[in-house]
């Protein structure tokens, strides 16, 4: 019988090895594939948390396959037995140092890099800024400096550090571009900041990450990065050719369905700032702090 | 008039989907085997005398046991259904409502109506016989908390033949749960499902808490418990100290459902973000109110199978005490990505990562006493060996995910739920299986046969590396928790389809688990000894199962492993009654009010679900009854005479 058990075991192995592989030599790895310096430093730190968390779990796996081997209860198994051996103050100081200066070290970088990131990445460059919103079932972005809007996709310029002020019209989503950085949750009547930078011109993926009713699973957009210049083409060229958005075409997204990718060359002046306030951002000292300078009535 | 009662079923039975007609159909019938069995062979009487009026913790404990079992072949069968619908991109198995129903349902009753239920077993089963206790502290509390726990389940069970399942997740996220986005009653199933188990979760845990403190045999004092017991008490105190937020958070919320308050509404000062940080306040400690059990189980089993004293026991009681301290200062790192901002994620961040030092030192604990010991790999110590890497590969992912800039990256992504499966298959269920291998024989007096365990083992453990290992690079690939299906240009294809191989590899290994429970009683071994493991602590002292009483006389306890090491010294004996010392003994009577008081709350939470607030009202009428009875009546407990227990001893062969 073990015979065959190793044989399944070994196929089932080789073939989620082989699908790992297959999957895993591409682009398809987002989070292993950072386009930009947000991304990148959370990359650092998720190879620095495997590195020392192995120090423990390899050790931990091959002694507990050493020592049930070494131990076990045969007849005529030399290794010694010592039922009455249960204390050593010295080899249980040793494992209660060992994961206190790991988490030491863990948590010192995690300090360091928790303000970093809540900071603009390249702070000598002027960002642009981005405001989001989720929707049932899609994604609004509003270019407050350029006066456009678009759905289900934003473009960027590279070498840019970007501000995204996030908020929701529909349940609690997260907005997610995992080949620039993590995610940042969208709320209904509250603002949230994300800071993300591109190096690499691209086309990025992006998702919502938390799931708010049936149409979640195809809550999908694009972030295409481009040189400043080309992205200032874009910017005109949506301007010059795109439609406005009328109060009534807003209200219209603001309804429950999918939609594919839309440009508009105008929006209401300061629908972001109001839709913050009227999902209830206005009992919200925060909110009002955090959109001050933009609201006009505060 | 015919047309609108035909409309009303419609609303109230859920129907169409072919899947759940199945399902009635399947109800149906197996209701109509239960009731004509239970006929055919005159069990009514039995069944209401010897169980649902019992008031012994032994046979509670196997009510919540099987309880646990049925609840793990339904979430399981959910997790199926997810797996099929994601084997391959843009299938059609599951609709989008249909699938967030399922994985609504599935982790609810995974956590609440498998894993709770399942310690509560091994709390029930063990507990009072570890320490040298005739029952628990209050026994008529210990069947309340069951049949609450029981018409909880039930009530949140029916609701996807009835009305239709919550599907909001199982962390039931305002504002996504509120009535502006969630009108049906499914939400309400959940919010009543769970507060009324909850309330029974509560009196359990004030229970075993009064149980450890109060009622250990003369001698045992703390620091001679066994290490079971001791991780019983330190759950205990979490769950006092956490479960009444959950219950307050489901309330407040229900509130807002019926009766259009704003506690987490959007509008009219309301505060989503509150519901979640009361949810986590109550839903990350709750990880080690599972777990920690679990701990205890592997390190009274880890002992006895390497016959050695568990190393370091000091620091084993030091950490049980410090993660049930530290375990309620983490919840924030589940929402890491809500903006509290670098402060409040650093402090939470240190925090969750603090609690893995306590969960190594037991590691490295556990691997010391198996060293230099004898090593015999029975089932029970399979599952506790199989737990070390796959719990020492979940707390590393925890570890991960516990800082925030990475948490960013994972968060309520496929990593994450390739982590939480990990750890809470890893360290709960093989510990709850483990448990279960190690105390069937007490609990039943029969052991459970190698033949089909060990498959089962092989199975599972094989499949549950299969099943999620793909989840952590999918979740790094950018794949989302709650996602009813993928395309195929995202390449998940083949790692998707791995997964569901490795799920259905872990069903067949609970396939092989029930057969080897069916052919066991069939073919079965009496345990006469008492002790079919070489057991340490003092259940192993007495018969299998047990007499009603436990022990006859309380013994005087010295050693931590007190039957170890009277066997050790050969004085067996000196456990077992004296004729002369045995007195009267002063038990509790059976009632049928703790039943009926689970039946009104049943009555109440299906009222309240509906919204029909004079069904509610008349069901909660009903509990203030029974609780009336309780109090007005004068003589709730009798006495075993002296006579009976010599009698009862002597056919066990222990004069």
């Amino acid at each position: 019988m073990r015979p065959s058990w190793w044989k399944l075991a070994f196929t089932l192995a080789a073939g989620a090895g082989i699908s790992l592989l297959t999957s895993g030599c591409g682009e398809e790895i987002r989070v292993f594939q950072p386009a930009g310096p947000v991304a990148r430093s959370e990359l650092e730190l998720i190879w620095l948390q495997m590195g020392l968390t192995a120090v423990v779990i390899l050790p931990v796996i091959l002694l507990l396959a050493w020592i049930v081997i070494r131990y076990r209860n045969k007849p005529g198994n030399p290794a010694p037995y010592q039922p009455e051996f249960a204390e050593s103050r010295t080899l249980e100081i040793i494992w209660w140092a060992i994961p206190i200066v790991i988490v030491g070290i863990l948590g010192t970088v995690t300090w360091h890099k928790t303000y970093a990131l809540a900071q603009s990445p390249s702070p000598s460059k002027e960002p642009l800024k981005i405001e989001v919103m989720s929707l049932n079932w899609k994604w609004l972005f509003f270019y407050p400096d350029q006066k456009i809007a678009t759905v289900n996709y934003a473009e960027i310029p590279t070498d840019r550090p970007v501000e995204f002020l996030l908020t929701a019209n529909a349940p609690m989503n997260a907005f997610w571009v995992p080949n620039l950085g993590g995610m940042q949750y969208t709320m209904p009547g509250m603002v949230t900041a994300l800071w993300l930078q591109a190096d690499k011109a691209g086309e990025y993926y992006g998702h919502g990450g938390n799931f708010t009713g049936p149409g979640f699973a195809q809550m999908q957009f694009r972030v295409v990065a481009k040189p400043q210049s080309d992205f200032d083409a874009w910017v005109r060229q949506v301007v010059n050719s795109a439609p406005d958005m009328t109060q009534a075409d807003y209200d219209k997204l603001t309804q429950p369905g999918h939609l594919g990718e839309l440009s508009f060359s105008s929006y209401p002046e300061g629908i972001f700032e109001k839709t913050v306030m009227d999902e209830g951002g206005m009992y919200m000292e925060h909110d009002r702090a955090m959109l001050g300078n933009m609201m006009p009535h505060s | 008039m015919g047309d609108s009662l035909t409309n009303t079923a419609g609303h109230f039975f859920v129907t169409g989907d072919p899947l759940i007609i199945a399902s009635d159909v399947a109800i149906v019938l197996v209701s109509l085997g239960i009731v004509f069995t239970l006929t055919y062979f005159k069990k009514w009487k039995w069944l209401w005398r010897e169980w649902l009026t019992t008031v012994d913790h032994k046979k509670i404990a196997i009510m919540y046991l099987i309880s646990a079992i049925l609840m793990l072949f339904r979430g399981g069968v959910d997790a199926l259904l997810m797996r099929t619908q994601l084997a391959l991109p843009n299938l059609g198995l599951l609709s989008a409502e249909h699938y967030d129903q399922i994985f609504t349902t599935h982790g609810t009753i995974m956590i609440l109506f498998m894993a709770m239920p399942f310690i509560f077993a091994m709390f029930n089963a063990v507990v009072p016989l570890q320490i040298g206790a005739r029952d628990v502290a209050f026994p008529y509390l210990n069947a309340i908390s069951f049949w609450l726990f029981f018409f909880g389940a039930l009530l949140f069970n029916i609701s996807f033949v009835i009305g239709g399942s919550p599907d909001g997740g199982w962390t039931s996220y305002p504002p996504l749960t509120e009535l502006q986005f969630d009108p049906g009653v499914g939400e309400n199933y959940y919010l009543l499902g769970l507060s009324i188990s909850g309330i029974g979760t509560i009196a359990t845990g004030i229970n075993f808490l009064a149980t450890i403190i109060k009622m250990r045999a003369p001698g045992m004092t703390l620091m001679k418990m066994p290490l079971f017991t001791w991780a019983v008490l330190g759950t205990c105190i979490i769950i006092l100290f956490v479960f009444p937020v959950l219950s307050v958070a489901l309330a407040l919320l229900l509130i807002d459902r019926l009766f259009g308050a704003h506690f987490f509404t959007m509008m009219y000062g309301g505060n989503p973000m509150q519901f979640v940080n009361l949810f986590w306040i109550w839903g990350h400690p709750e990880v080690y109110i599972a777990v920690l059990p679990a701990f205890g189980i592997y390190s009274e089993v880890v002992a006895t199978f390497s016959q050695k004293k568990i190393f370091g026991y000091k620091s084993m009681v030091a950490s049980i005490m410090a993660i049930s301290i530290i375990g309620n200062l983490t919840w924030v790192h589940h929402f890491f990505t809500m903006g509290a901002g670098p402060a409040v994620n650093t402090f939470f961040s240190i925090s969750t990562m603090a609690v893995a030092i306590p969960t190594g030192v037991k590691v490295f604990n556990w691997l010391m006493t198996m060293y230099r010991g004898r090593i015999t790999l029975s089932l029970p110590m399979l599952w506790a060996l199989a737990f070390i890497p796959a719990f020492a590969v979940a707390g590393a992912t925890g570890v991960w995910l516990a800082e925030a800039p990475t948490d960013y990256q994972y968060h309520n992504t496929y990593f994450m739920v390739a982590h939480f499966h990990q750890a809470l298959i890893g360290g709960v269920v093989f510990g709850m299986l483990a448990g279960m291998y190690y105390w069937w024989p007490k609990m039943f007096g029969f052991k459970l046969k190698e033949k089909f365990g060990k498959w089962a083992f092989w199975f599972f453990n094989i499949g549950f590396y299969v099943c999620f290992t793909p989840q952590y690079i999918l979740g790094l690939m950018g794949m989302q928790r709650r996602m009813y299906t993928y395309t195929a240009d995202m390449h998940w294809t083949a790692l998707n389809f791995v997964s569901t191989i490795g799920a259905y590899l872990m069903g067949i290994g609970f396939l092989c688990i029930a057969a080897q429970i069916i052919h066991s009683l069939v073919h079965m071994e009496k345990d006469l000894t008492g002790d079919p493991w070489g057991g340490r602590t003092l259940e192993w002292s007495l018969p299998s199962p047990a007499p009603h009483y436990n022990f006859a006389v309380i013994p005087q306890i010295s050693d931590r492993d007190e039957w170890w090491e009277r066997k050790r010294r050969g004085e067996q004996d000196a456990l077992k009654p004296r004729p002369e010392d045995i007195r009267d003994i002063h038990m509790p009577k059976n009632s049928g009010v703790p039943f009926l008081m689970g039946v009104c709350f049943f009555i109440a939470g299906f009222g309240f679900t509906f919204g029909w607030i004079a069904v509610g009202a008349a069901g909660l009428v009903g509990v203030l009854l029974c609780l009336a009875h309780r109090s007005l009546d004068q003589h709730p407990d009798h006495d075993i005479p002296a006579d009976e227990i010599r009698r009862t001893e002597a056919a066990l062969g222990r004069l």
